[in-house]
């Protein structure tokens, strides 16, 4: 009790300046959950795309995104024509712009495709999709930021298409991307006969180890991966968490030098009440439990105001219509205990010099110090 | 004369043999090959004038300083780098200081705790003792209240009563009355005579008070970093 209480008692004493700490924390927490979460979200979406009712993408190997992927029409068919493969759908990948909108999404995809056949159509007929080379099919925030309507014809990049449906689905990039027939998409980007991926469908997911080993014997430059396997080793995925953790660890960083900051002023002005814990028989490790644990009750706090603040933010972002689709507030445990933890290990490592400062405060000088 | 007899029957808890120490790389010698004992139970005055070596004596014979030559023992232990202060610390010596030196934003409880706290004294036990010495320091009825809400004797006394918490059998006490004025000085010392002489502490106290030092067993003088025997009670 009266160890927490000597712990407290700094704390409470000079309470701007704890404060001042725990907010330092809290916003580097706060910062370090909405990245972290936002490009999990976003992780979660582009994945959500490839794995729309499909176990398995098979794509080009040793691609550095799928974007460059080639995959051959013979290959779709052959692939189609295995007996474990309930279907095979080729999706081809693409960027195109319109006015005022450098980047759009855009899909080339067959109309037996997943994303035409169980998305919610807001406007038109699923059944007309890909009966004309013109035809595209937006989701419901494409059409809202291009102002189009059904029937509309609308330029994207040198082509008008003509808009024959608008449909919504839970995804933010479909429902801001362009769906067109596949053979369009291949003669709009040059790469016809080719799409960038096949999303696979088994009859049995059992069957997904003796799929791959087919594939792999049968396709030496082309890999098939189950949609868990391709998350965990897309490179794009694996940079895009590397810079949210990097931006994150960032401001943990700076959190942690404002604890630090604070622990070295506390320990210099307590000098002297040191050197009594000293005098009347703390070990060096208790002095530093003390200090340690006022870094350590700095940072919980300060992670704990950090979770709150950063949730209500996605919470917040979330309401953005224009983020529709993109921000998931679904935190997950192992990130929200990553977070406490970095936290707590960024108070530790600013009490460390600290500590170590006050564990060699000699009593006998430290007593003369006013 | 009854006083040197009865000494003789009793150990030496305290010697120190031949001890040097300077400060600032040896420009400022202070202990030039000083010695003395003191036997169990006594109570023993350092005079002698500013910057003689007083504080410094009492900082060795408390671990908190070590000599450049000579030998420090406490009960029969040598003190040096290898010795296990902590034990010193925490049961064999107790500290007053001319400033009370508590902490001012702990009650009064919580000041006298710590050294029980540091030596992980059982707590029921830590409370019975808290109760038996601030009862007989005059202290029962402010156990909660902060160091801020005391008077100065009071500070004084509550600075005692950590200091002997942990039953030590030495007190090490550095002008523990410097900071009163004369009244309130000569009632803290009668405590720490009294509390002293009833549990068989032996006190080493460094005074400028010489009314003080005369209701010691002994006074020795301090001059010059050597040590004088000036009178026996």
């Amino acid at each position: 009790m009266i160890f927490l209480k000597l712990i407290l008692t700094n704390l409470r004493r000079h309470r701007i300046r704890t404060l001042i700490s725990v907010a330092g924390i809290a916003f580097s927490v706060a910062a370090m959950l909405t990245v972290v979460t936002i490009l999990q979200g976003a992780i979660g979406m582009f994945s959500g795309i490839l794995s729309s009712d499909s176990e398995i993408i098979v794509f080009e190997r040793n691609v550095s995104d799928l974007f460059f992927s080639n995959v051959p029409a013979a290959a779709v068919q052959e692939i189609a024509g295995w007996p474990m493969v309930l279907h095979a759908d080729p999706v081809l990948f693409g960027i195109v712009s319109s006015a005022d909108h450098p980047i759009i999404t855009c899909f080339g995809v067959t109309a037996a495709d997943a994303r035409i056949r169980k998305a919610i159509w807001i406007s038109g007929d699923r059944l007309t999709f890909a009966q004309h080379t013109d035809d595209v099919v937006l989701g419901e925030r494409a059409a809202d930021f291009m102002n189009a309507r059904l029937g509309d014809h609308v330029p994207i990049g040198h082509v008008v298409f003509h808009v024959i449906g608008i449909l919504k689905t839970a995804n933010g990039f479909e429902d801001g991307g362009v769906f067109m027939p596949l053979a369009s998409a291949q003669t709009f980007f040059h790469k016809e006969g080719t799409s960038s991926v096949i999303t696979i469908k088994l009859r049995s997911k059992d069957n997904a180890a003796q799929f791959k080993a087919m594939v792999k014997a049968k396709f030496a430059n082309m890999i098939g991966l189950e949609d868990a396997e391709f998350t965990r080793s897309y490179s794009q995925f694996k940079i895009l968490k590397a810079t949210a953790w990097a931006v994150g660890g960032c401001g943990l960083i700076l959190g942690g030098l404002g604890v630090a900051n604070t622990m070295i002023m506390s320990v210099f002005t307590r000098i002297r009440e040191i050197a009594i814990l000293r005098v009347n028989g703390f070990s060096n490790l208790q002095l530093a439990g003390v200090i340690f644990g006022e870094s350590a009750l700095v940072s919980i706090i300060g992670a704990l105001a950090g979770l709150s603040i950063g949730t209500c933010f996605l919470y917040m972002l979330k309401l953005v219509p224009a983020l529709h689709g993109y921000v998931n507030v679904a935190i997950e445990p192992v990130v929200l205990l990553i977070v406490i933890a970095l936290a707590l290990l960024t108070g530790v490592a600013g009490a460390l010099y600290p500590a170590l400062y006050a564990m060699r405060v000699r009593a006998v000088e430290a007593l003369r110090f006013e | 004369m009854k006083r040197n007899q009865v000494n003789e029957s009793k150990s030496v808890v305290l010697c120190a043999e031949d001890v040097w120490k300077s400060y600032d790389d040896g420009a400022i010698t202070v202990l030039k090959g000083a010695s003395f004992q003191a036997v169990a139970g006594e109570t023993v005055a350092l005079c002698g004038p500013s910057g003689c070596g007083k504080s410094t004596l009492l900082h060795l014979f408390g671990g908190l300083d070590s000599a450049d030559r000579g030998r420090i023992s406490v009960n029969c232990n040598e003190i040096n780098r290898h010795s296990n202060l902590l034990h010193l610390l925490r049961h064999e010596v107790g500290f007053v200081f001319q400033l009370h030196n508590l902490i001012p934003d702990l009650t009064l409880r919580e000041n006298c705790m710590i050294p029980t706290v540091a030596a992980s004294v059982d707590q029921l036990i830590a409370e019975a003792r808290l109760k038996d010495l601030t009862d007989r320091a005059g202290l029962g009825h402010r156990l909660d209240h902060r160091i801020q809400k005391l008077s100065g004797g009071e500070r004084q006394r509550t600075a005692l009563c950590r200091a002997l918490m942990n039953k030590p059998k030495i007190l090490l006490a550095d002008e523990p009355t410097g900071s009163l004025d004369e009244r309130t000085s000569g009632t803290v010392f009668q405590l720490l005579l009294d509390i002293v002489a009833t549990e068989g502490v032996t006190l080493l106290m460094a005074t400028h008070d010489r009314g003080l030092a005369a209701r010691c067993d002994r006074i020795l003088e301090m001059h010059e970093g050597r040590i004088h025997e000036s009178r026996n009670a």
